[in-house]
């Protein structure tokens, strides 16, 4: 996930600093009496639950969060995240005293997850706060009793040693979280079913699936308008995840979307890139029925106004040397009708998220190569390796453009442009020279 | 000795086949394992995917999956009275560098040994008498076919094999090999489709009277998820196989079947680059503490563990009980000792036709892409009257059309270079069809393995010494078998036809095709004539498993690999169900 949290830390950082001198000062923000619930006294190292049930549950707000995505399987963190501006490293928040989180209070654990402010400033928007602020007394409170139970471990880290002037400055932060942070508990609707309302807070709480999947404007904040819409994260895009038909889960039952999320795949797509190390780490470990809570509130939502592009139209020859290249590039795997394997390797047919107008988690795999996640359902894992070294910006549209057009499937062209940009961004290889 | 790592229950050395399903096995039942690893991490998407793994020159003619020989190599002699040298370049052995071992380059035939192998000397004796058995070292195995049929069928399912039943709890079923042994259900995907030529051979061999059948291969025919929950992609008959890695997760291998769940066990821990030295006896020297082993950095370390397992390929198998000094080595003029004993290789020979105005199409392959008879297989056929037992597979292969391979299979005769070769290889590419014999091989007294007393490896370790050579009984049998696979040729409509008899000269490391070399740790019932009991554990050192086609008396017509894996996952058991409970021999000597 280190492309998306680049991508949000860096705009978050630029929009910190644009705003710091605005100087108006909004007490909500900064207004830490929803933390009063938490007690003040006791140090986490100090800390010791007596309610097994508490810690149980905690361990199952870390999965629904990802912690250990960002601060590691032993929490000690040191996962070091690349910015434009600098690089930030992940905290150890094992109860270690000295290099952990340790000396902090319960009240000081609150404040931290829920509005971002550490026990040394003022947190990077990196850390997902602005969503896991709607996070329920009672979730930080299990959650803070399962980390008292980790083992600490001593490795200091500075956090932001590798951050560049004037962004290594935290209160800078303060500018940004004024104008995007909103902190507030999660507003129950009373119209809705308990199921759509555990959806809804799953979505926007410890899920955090705005974080990519709602695009962000130019100061990197979330754009409410276009809730999870679809974001791009630079080198991949999160796709829209309203119930649109084309281009977003209009099509997928609730029980697929359970499946995808559960084991990686709905026997059709395959999750790649950061989604599959959402699913890997977090997801595979969500329980179904929270899963299907998701699904109903996702499936509620009103459909993005996104209409499908113009298809274009692939001419003989174009089909012809699509074909052949296929069949030597591509059918080994995904099939020679583009029908995938089962859980394991994407299907083009008939899959509506190939057809995206933006191509760009098509062209990143293709000159990257991915990996699926492995689940305890679904153990292979496999691989798609790159085609970097083996096709000009030129054939991999050409590629795509056939994938996309065939077998019933319909989408707009792919430029060699967008392939030659994404091979720069990416810092792919170029095609090998054969004499 | 530096370098001491923490206790675990199991240490694994060699992390190929026989040690994948034995880690996978002990990691489940919850012991803590650390395997060693001699080479490299590999991976399926990234160092076989599809669009290099089918790199003839890289990986079949420079055979880079495989262990150099100026990393280790073996000294060879035909006799006793010659002096071995070691061996520079190699056919005859195919040694794995890498996670996975040999079953990351493997064909992938996949069979079962008859229930007559695994008892060739009660057998024998029963059905011909004692006197058949003259100038044979015969000695059954300790266990039967019926013994392992569970643990053949639990390796199918997480191998994934395709291929066709021919009885099934002891009815015959139409399309399968009649002579196999029973098996509990069929193959857990169908077999792979017939090329040309395989239905060419299917057809003379019916019209002979015979009994032909797709063989079982771990080639997987669809897609498939093993008991491990891992998913294997359907073969693409791309017919780069054997010696290659297989990126379409389709090849039966460590890295498509096992690895991805047991990598990802918490009480599995595996070390690469990392050479088992050998193992370190106890100052009373009942049992083993653990193993020395040496980093790619040339830094000594010591793995202590309650249980040693020995997984290497069958050669480091027998080296590394020799120099762990467990047991007594084998002496061939005294008959006495275990260690080393009953070596054997297979008896192999080919047959090719060249067919007019037919496209065999033999870019169409798989590594276990065949059609064969077992009619003159094992006893199968009655001996009563041939001065030899044993017999093999006649099989119709259609394993590859490597270009670079197969250059040399044109018509006898062609010149071998210019434009006369040029026009008959193009012609002749398409026109060949071959018909492998696969056969038994029987231990005699001479042919044995002990450390060589001059030459040693770069950790100044003795090599291993080969003494062998085909004996009488084998080569009579070969002569026999190829006699009916020339019959079969001429029947199909085959012309030109070369005939390739191993067993006509004296047995070469440079020159043979197979690399299904066994013994030297056997397994049996009884502690003078074996280096391991039924369980294929030490008869010296009750902790210390020697798992592999080493603890094979004699050969099958068939390759080894899956018997391996069968005989691999029985050991697991026993030692997880039966030896953490109540440590000491599970069979009395």
């Amino acid at each position: 996930m280190t492309n998306l949290k680049a991508i949000a830390t860096g705009t978050a950082l630029l929009a910190g600093v644009a705003a710091i001198g605005a100087g108006w000062a909004a007490w909500r923000t900064f207004d830490t009496s929803r933390s009063n619930v938490a007690d003040d006294t006791v140090a986490l190292a100090d800390y010791k639950s007596t309610d097994v049930q508490a810690v149980r549950r905690g361990e199952y707000v870390m999965r629904l969060a990802d912690c250990a995505a960002c601060h590691k399987a032993d929490f000690a963190g040191g996962y070091k995240i690349d910015t434009p501006f600098g690089s930030l490293t992940t905290s150890n928040i094992t109860p270690d005293r000295q290099t952990g989180i340790g000396a902090m209070t319960e009240r000081g654990f609150f404040n931290a997850v829920r509005q971002g402010i550490g026990s040394h400033g003022l947190l990077y928007p990196a850390m997902p706060y602005t969503a896991y602020t709607r996070l329920s007394d009672k979730d930080v409170h299990d959650l803070w009793s399962y980390m008292a139970t980790l083992a600490p471990v001593s490795q200091a880290i500075d956090e932001n040693a590798g951050m560049k002037f004037p962004y290594n400055i935290r209160l800078a932060m303060a500018g940004w979280d004024l104008l995007f942070f909103d902190n507030k508990h999660f507003q129950a609707d009373r119209e809705q079913s308990a199921e759509w309302n555990r959806g809804k807070y799953l979505t926007d709480g410890p899920a955090h699936c705005g974080t990519c999947h709602t695009p962000r404007n130019m100061l990197g904040g979330e754009r409410s308008s276009a809730y999870l819409q679809g974001g791009l994260l630079g080198t991949w895009y999160a796709p829209d995840i309203t119930p649109n038909p084309h281009t977003g889960i209009g099509s997928w039952s609730a029980d697929a979307l359970t499946a995808y999320l559960k084991t990686g795949s709905d026997d059709v797509a395959v999750a790649a890139g950061p989604m599959a190390e959402a699913v890997e780490h977090s997801f595979q470990y969500y329980s179904t029925d929270d899963l299907q809570a998701i699904g109903t509130y996702l499936k509620s939502l009103a459909p993005s106004p996104a209409m499908p592009g113009t298809p274009m139209k692939l001419d003989s020859h174009a089909q012809a040397a699509g074909a052949l290249a296929y069949e030597v590039n591509c059918s080994a795997c995904h099939g020679l009708q583009g029908e995938g394997i089962k859980g394991m390797v994407t299907a083009f047919a008939g899959n509506q998220r190939m057809l995206a107008d933006d191509p760009t988690n098509l062209l990143h795999a293709l000159l990257m190569g991915t990996r699926a996640p492995h689940t305890e359902q679904r153990q292979t894992a496999a691989g798609m390796p790159s085609f970097a070294w083996k096709m000009s910006d030129r054939e991999v549209a050409d590629i795509l453009d056939y994938i996309r057009n065939s077998w019933g499937n319909a989408a707009p062209a792919v430029s060699p442009e967008h392939v030659a940009g994404m091979r720069a961004a990416l810092g792919a290889r170029s095609k090998l020279k054969t004499p | 000795m530096s370098n001491a790592r923490a206790r675990a229950d199991v240490v694994i050395c060699g992390l190929g086949w026989a040690g994948s399903v034995m880690a996978e096995e002990l990691t489940r039942a919850g012991l803590n394992v650390v395997a060693i690893e001699r080479g490299a991490w590999r991976d399926t998407s990234t160092d076989f995917p599809p669009a290099v793994d089918a790199d003839e020159l890289r990986w079949t003619t420079r055979r880079e999956m495989l262990q150099p020989m100026s990393v280790e190599t073996t000294t060879f002699r035909n006799r006793l009275d010659q002096q071995a040298a070691p061996v520079r370049s190699w056919s005859a052995f195919q040694y794995g560098w890498n996670v996975g071992g040999a079953g990351a380059h493997w064909a992938g035939m996949s069979w079962r040994f008859t229930p007559w192998d695994f008892q060739v000397a009660t057998q024998t004796r029963e059905r011909y008498g004692a006197a058949k058995m003259k100038g044979l070292q015969l000695q059954d195995w300790g266990v039967t076919y019926d013994d392992m049929a569970p643990y053949y069928d639990r390796f199918e399912r997480i191998a994934g094999t395709s291929g066709i039943a021919g009885n099934i709890n002891g009815k015959i079923m139409p399309g399968g090999n009649p002579f196999e042994g029973p098996r509990s259900r069929e193959y857990p995907t169908p077999p792979l489709k017939d090329t040309h030529w395989m239905r060419t051979f299917r057809d003379a061999s019916t019209r002979t009277g015979h009994h032909p059948f797709t063989i079982p291969a771990g080639n997987i025919s669809q897609s498939f998820v093993n008991p491990l929950g891992v998913t294997m992609g359907p073969c693409t008959y791309c017919g780069f196989c054997d010696f290659h890695g297989c990126g379409n997760f389709s090849k039966s291998s460590p890295q498509a079947c096992i690895l991805p769940a047991l990598m990802r066990r918490p009480n599995f821990t595996l070390l690469t680059e990392t050479e088992v030295l050998h193992a370190v006896k106890h100052d009373d020297g009942k049992t083993v503490k653990g193993v020395k082993f040496i980093t790619k950095e040339g830094v000594e370390g010591f793995q202590p563990a309650d249980v040693v397992c020995i997984t290497a390929y069958q050669m480091d198998n027998v080296r590394l009980m020799l120099l762990s000094k467990v047991g007594e080595q084998y002496d061939p003029v005294t008959g006495r000792g275990t260690i080393g004993r009953n070596y054997n290789y297979q008896t192999c020979s080919t047959v090719t036709g060249f067919f007019d105005d037919n496209y065999m199409n033999p870019f169409i392959g798989g590594g276990a892409l065949a059609v064969q008879i077992d009619d003159f297989n094992g006893d199968n056929f009655d001996h009563a009257d041939l001065d030899f037992i044993g017999g093999a597979g006649i099989m119709g292969y259609s394993t590859n059309g490597r270009p670079i391979q197969n250059a040399d299979t044109v018509r006898p005769g062609t010149r071998r270079w210019g434009s006369e070769w040029k026009a008959a290889y193009a012609r002749d590419y398409q026109q060949s069809g071959g018909i492998f014999c696969q056969g038994t091989s029987m231990p005699v007294r001479e042919a044995y393995l002990d450390l060589d007393p001059t030459y040693k490896d770069r950790h100044g370790q003795p090599l291993l010494r080969l003494t062998f050579d085909w004996n009488r009984n084998d080569t009579k049998m070969l002569d026999y078998v190829t006699d009916r696979a020339v019959r079969i040729m001429k029947e199909a409509g085959g012309q030109d036809i070369i005939v390739e008899n191993q067993g006509e000269h004296s047995w070469n490391p440079y020159k043979q095709h197979s690399s299904h070399t066994i013994g030297g740790a056997v397994m049996g019932a009884d502690p003078t004539t074996s280096a391991v009991n039924p369980f294929l554990q030490s008869w010296d050192a009750h902790n210390l498993f020697v798992v592999g086609a080493s603890a094979f008396p004699n050969n099958g017509g068939y390759n080894p690999t899956i018997t391996v894996g069968a005989l691999a996952i029985r050991a697991a058991r026993a030692i997880h169900e039966t030896y953490f409970k109540n440590p000491g021999a599970l069979v009395k000597g």
